[in-house]
This record gives C-alpha cells, sequence and structure tokens, in this order.
C-alpha cells in the first residue's frame, strides 16, 4: 500500500519575528475560518476488502477540518465505501489490483472525490447505474452501489471502458444544509420472495 | 473469516445477529456464512438482526437482510430488524426494505 499525500496551502503572509510566526499564522486562520484553504490527497491502495474501511477513515479524517455534521460525514462515507467495493468486487472481481482514491476540498467548501480502478470496465454505464441493477446476484449484492452514491453526494460522473478501468467522481458542498436523500432510492420496493 | 458464536444466538425459532460495527462487504461473506449454517442446522424459522451496535452500514448490508430473507420467508418465517439507530433506520426504509423488514428502534 502506498500513501502519498499532496497539500496546498494558502501561507498566511505573516512577516513577523520567527518565534512569533507561529501565532500569527493561527491568528490568521482564525479569522478566515469562514474560507478554508483548499486541500489535496491522493491515496492508493490494494483492491482488497479490507481497504473499504481505511478509505472510510482515510475521507472522514480529510473532511474533519471543515467541521461537518455527523450525517455528513456518514453520507461520505457511505458514497466512497460503495464505490471502492465497487471497484474491489466488479473491477476487479475480488482478484486484487490497485485502487485509487483522489480527494480535494475547494476554498467554497466543496468536495470532490475521484475513486478509480484499472480493472474490467463497465459496458453498460447507464444501466449500471439503475437501481438494482447487479451482477452480482448470486454474491447477494443489492444492485444499490450506484443509488446509494447518487443519494447520499450532490453529483455523480462515471466514466467507464472495457478493459481499461473505471472512474467515479462524486461532489458534495458543505456550504449550506441540504436533506434529500430519500427521494433517489425511494425506487425499490421489495416483494415477499425478496426481489425487486 | 471466524466469528465469535456469541453474536448468534438461537431464542425459540428465533435466530438473532448481533451485526457489528460497520457493515459492509468485508465482513458480509463471514456474516452469511455464519447465518446460513445456523439456519441449516437448526430449526430457525424467523432472524432478528440486532443493529445495536451499528454505527456504519452500505448497501452490503442489504443484500445480507435480502439474501436471508429469501432463504427463510419460503418457509414462512419474518425478518426484524432491532435496536435501529436512525441513520441506519432512514437507509433501510429509504431503501424499499421495509416491505420486507419489520424495522423496529
Amino acid at each position: 500500500m502506498k500513501i502519498c499525500l499532496e497539500r496546498k496551502r494558502q501561507r498566511s503572509k505573516c512577516t513577523a519575528a520567527k518565534g512569533l510566526g507561529l501565532y500569527m499564522e493561527k491568528e490568521c486562520a482564525k479569522t478566515n475560518a469562514a474560507q478554508t484553504a483548499a486541500n489535496e490527497i491522493c491515496m492508493e491502495f490494494d483492491a482488497i476488502s479490507e481497504n473499504e474501511g481505511l478509505a472510510r477513515v482515510v475521507i472522514a479524517a480529510f473532511l474533519s477540518r471543515i467541521d461537518p455534521t455527523v450525517d455528513e460525514i456518514e453520507d461520505v462515507k457511505t458514497a466512497v465505501s460503495e464505490a471502492v467495493t465497487n471497484a474491489v468486487i466488479h473491477g476487479y472481481g475480488e482478484r486484487g489490483g490497485r485502487v485509487v482514491m483522489r480527494a480535494r476540498l475547494s476554498a467554497e467548501r466543496e468536495l470532490s472525490v475521484e475513486i478509480s480502478d484499472r480493472g474490467v470496465g463497465i459496458a453498460d454505464v447507464e444501466q449500471a447505474m439503475q437501481p438494482l441493477f447487479t451482477t452480482g446476484a448470486a454474491n447477494e449484492r443489492s444492485g444499490m452501489g450506484f443509488s446509494f452514491m447518487e443519494a447520499f453526494m450532490d453529483r455523480l460522473e462515471v466514466e467507464s471502458s472495457i478493459g481499461e478501468g473505471t472512474c467515479v467522481h462524486m461532489w458534495k458542498s458543505f456550504a449550506g444544509r441540504q436533506d434529500e436523500t430519500a427521494p433517489i432510492l425511494q425506487a425499490a420496493v421489495w416483494n415477499r420472495s425478496g426481489r425487486a | 473469516m471466524e466469528k465469535k458464536m456469541e453474536e448468534y444466538a438461537i431464542i425459540d425459532n428465533y435466530l438473532c445477529i448481533r451485526m457489528p460495527r460497520e457493515v459492509d462487504h468485508h465482513g458480509a461473506a463471514g456474516i452469511r456464512e455464519c447465518a446460513d449454517r445456523l439456519i441449516l442446522d437448526d430449526k430457525v424459522k424467523n432472524i432478528v438482526f440486532d443493529f445495536t451496535d451499528t454505527t456504519f452500514m452500505d448497501s452490503s448490508g442489504l443484500g445480507i437482510i435480502i439474501g436471508r430473507y429469501r432463504k427463510i420467508s419460503c418457509f414462512g418465517g419474518k425478518v426484524y430488524a432491532i435496536n435501529v439507530s436512525e441513520r441506519i433506520g432512514r437507509i433501510l426504509r429509504a431503501s424499499g426494505m421495509s416491505s420486507i423488514v419489520e424495522i423496529l428502534a
């Protein structure tokens, strides 16, 4: 597993004496609380199920500095978990490979997460994104992965080509509160035999 | 995939499964295996998923529940989800699970 961290930070121009430097920087940060500096991380890891939890922990920690609500953190964790699980199960067929997670936080408090694999790719992205569509029925996959990502994030983009891999790009804004997770998921109703 | 047996209990004809803190694809296979072995071995009719410890669940959790439901519903069994937190409850209801699972907070 390789983790590489890239960090962009707008250094506040405090040209005070060295001893004062840190203190001044902190003060500047306090007055600029509303505007957070942009930040980006990139992490590459093995496509094994164990790392689904790791990806969740990393994204939650990455978000923590903009002070999101518990629900917002859980939303992002769920979406990331779905995307990484897809890469592990479908992209690489649980035979291993590498997954890249790239997360970016803009100064406007918008999160962008990209999860990509170099796996088999998806033949029909539109079909794959339908609620309840799954190729993993034998493994009891619910077919709700993309629906979850769609429901818990603001925007979702999926790019895929056969033999080259898949890239899932998601955005979520933390500027205001929106609560519209439910309607998208409501497509599913299971009947008595547990089928949709 | 070794699971502690105290996470599974059979009371009357109810199989109670204490779900882990995080329900995801990583742990799903283990839960499935253990639950199915018990469903076969004993005279289990109904299944109770206990979400007391659960703080996180993704769509893999739905798969576990639907799969077990299919196994027991043909014999008239029922599936319950108990001690469900607000978030887990919302996920279950929003994804239509309330039509096959009785959800109890």
